[in-house]
């Protein structure tokens, strides 16, 4: 399969990659790492008339800590994520989560930036910065902006971002030291997107849940943050009866498609078989 | 469209070319170099058969194009051998360990397995399993894949190669 023509570009900057975006406007799309646009691009899905590839401006690669915030540069690869310390000691859910996209080759290459900004409800990281609250820095036209994960997924495909817009760093307040965690994905093999995924990040008090964040994957049009069902756990001991009512209550919210990896009933139950096994590994992490 | 200069390292030589941005690296290695070792399987980016290693990092080179590898330090399975011609450790293990069948998978696999022992040099069956999960094999069944890349990390390492019992 051999996608249509286009001109290619290799900004140094991110200035210099704003300003091509914003000439090319809708002729002209950033490449990350390519490993969802260029599938698209050989399926003729997407037709650039122009590319242009981030790979080349250092100052969108790496992780570092700002305050008790951890900003992850667009251009990091998910191999970078699971190998990064920092990561591992401030947010160690990313790695988690990170193991679980795709196969080694593609996490080579992929990026977290290209993983979120696309607005594929099948990927893996939206729902997790939704769960962990975290904020895109966009480059665009009039300037730097922010925008919450929380409020960037408007559509399938369809975000907050605008022609001429670069997402250029990922910023996400490190969970409290002894939180608990897990992303469980549901899959049919290594390398597929999830049936269904679960994200949890929660902390505990003498036994009781004090705060509680839920994220899902792949079961709507956009990657969900499961609110109620958070709020019903807050306060419990993670008991069955709740977890089964806050589980109904994440379950509601789905609406998932119905495709090769089964009908849309089964993924809202797997959903919530997901969240609830999640909650019981996020439990166990916990300390408190 | 403008056609755009690369220039890489390709088993350890330099290589200008012109090509179409469009242009994936495993066409621009096959059709264009003639280096036809790594093979063109799915085409989607599932089954490795296309792997590569560039800059240190194994790639599905259908998913790449040449123009993002301009610069780029390439390694296929025709520069995987020793310098002196004998078989890499890695290759050695594949035919040791009967590691193919029809052999299409085997130059991805030996190239990502050339990698993942840089990376880990002493892996656990575990680790060797998930090193290998983004190359698929449709005649072995892996079990001597596993093997072969077991007796080459052995080898690398210097250590005798104790066969598992089954």
């Amino acid at each position: 399969m051999i996608p249509g023509s286009f001109n290619y570009h290799r900004p140094k900057s991110v200035q210099e990659a704003v300003g091509l975006l914003a000439k090319l406007g809708d002729d002209g799309r950033a490449l990350a790492g390519g490993h969802s646009l260029i599938p698209l691009m050989k399926l003729r899905l997407a037709t650039p008339a122009n590319l242009i590839d981030l790979a080349g401006i250092a100052e969108l690669k790496g992780a570092g800590a700002d305050g008790n915030d951890i900003v992850i540069g667009a251009m990091t690869t998910q191999h970078e994520i699971i190998g990064s310390d920092l990561l591992a000691a401030r947010i160690p859910l990313l790695r988690e989560v990170a193991l679980q996209i795709a196969d080694p080759q593609v996490r080579y290459l992929g990026t977290l930036g290209g993983n979120v900004a696309g607005g594929d409800p099948a990927n893996d990281m939206p729902a997790v910065m939704m769960c962990l609250n975290a904020t895109y820095h966009i480059a665009g036209k009039s300037g730097e902006r922010r925008v919450a994960a929380r409020q960037f997924y408007q559509g399938t495909y369809v975000t907050a971002l605008a022609a001429g817009d670069v997402l250029t760093a990922v910023r996400i307040p490190a969970p409290a030291a002894g939180h608990g965690y897990a992303y469980e994905k549901l899959k049919r093999k290594i390398g597929d997107f999830a049936t269904a995924a679960a994200a949890v990040v929660l902390t505990m008090k003498a036994g009781k849940v004090e705060t509680c964040s839920i994220g899902l994957t792949n079961v709507a049009a956009t990657p969900l943050l499961a609110e109620e069902a958070a709020k019903i756990l807050i306060g419990s001991a993670l008991d069955a009866a709740t977890v089964k009512r806050a589980v109904g209550a994440a379950e509601a919210i789905t609406s998932p498609a119905e495709d090769a990896r089964g009908p849309a009933q089964y993924r809202t139950k797997m959903a919530g078989v997901m969240l609830t096994r999640a909650l019981a590994r996020a439990k166990s992490l916990a300390k408190g | 469209m403008t056609k755009s200069q690369v220039a890489m390292k390709i088993n350890g030589k330099s290589v200008e070319a012109l090509v179409e941005p469009r242009t994936l690296l495993i066409y621009f290695l096959r059709d264009q170099l003639g280096i036809t070792g790594p093979h063109i399987g799915c085409d989607t980016s599932h089954c490795g058969a296309c792997t590569v290693d560039l800059d240190g990092k194994s790639v599905k080179s259908c998913t790449v194009f040449a123009v993002q590898a301009n610069g780029g330090n390439i390694i296929t399975i025709e520069g995987i051998a020793n310098p002196d011609g004998t078989l890499h450790a890695l290759q050695e293990g594949f035919r040791q360990m009967h590691g193919l069948q029809c052999g299409f998978c085997t130059p991805g696999m030996i190239t990502r397995a050339y990698r993942l022992l840089q990376e880990n040099k002493n892996p656990t069956e575990e680790e060797i399993r998930y090193g290998i999960s983004g190359n698929l094999c449709r005649c072995t069944g892996y079990q001597n894949i596993v093997k072969a890349i077991q007796y080459a990390a052995a080898k690398l390492n210097g250590v005798p190669f104790q066969e598992a019992a089954e």
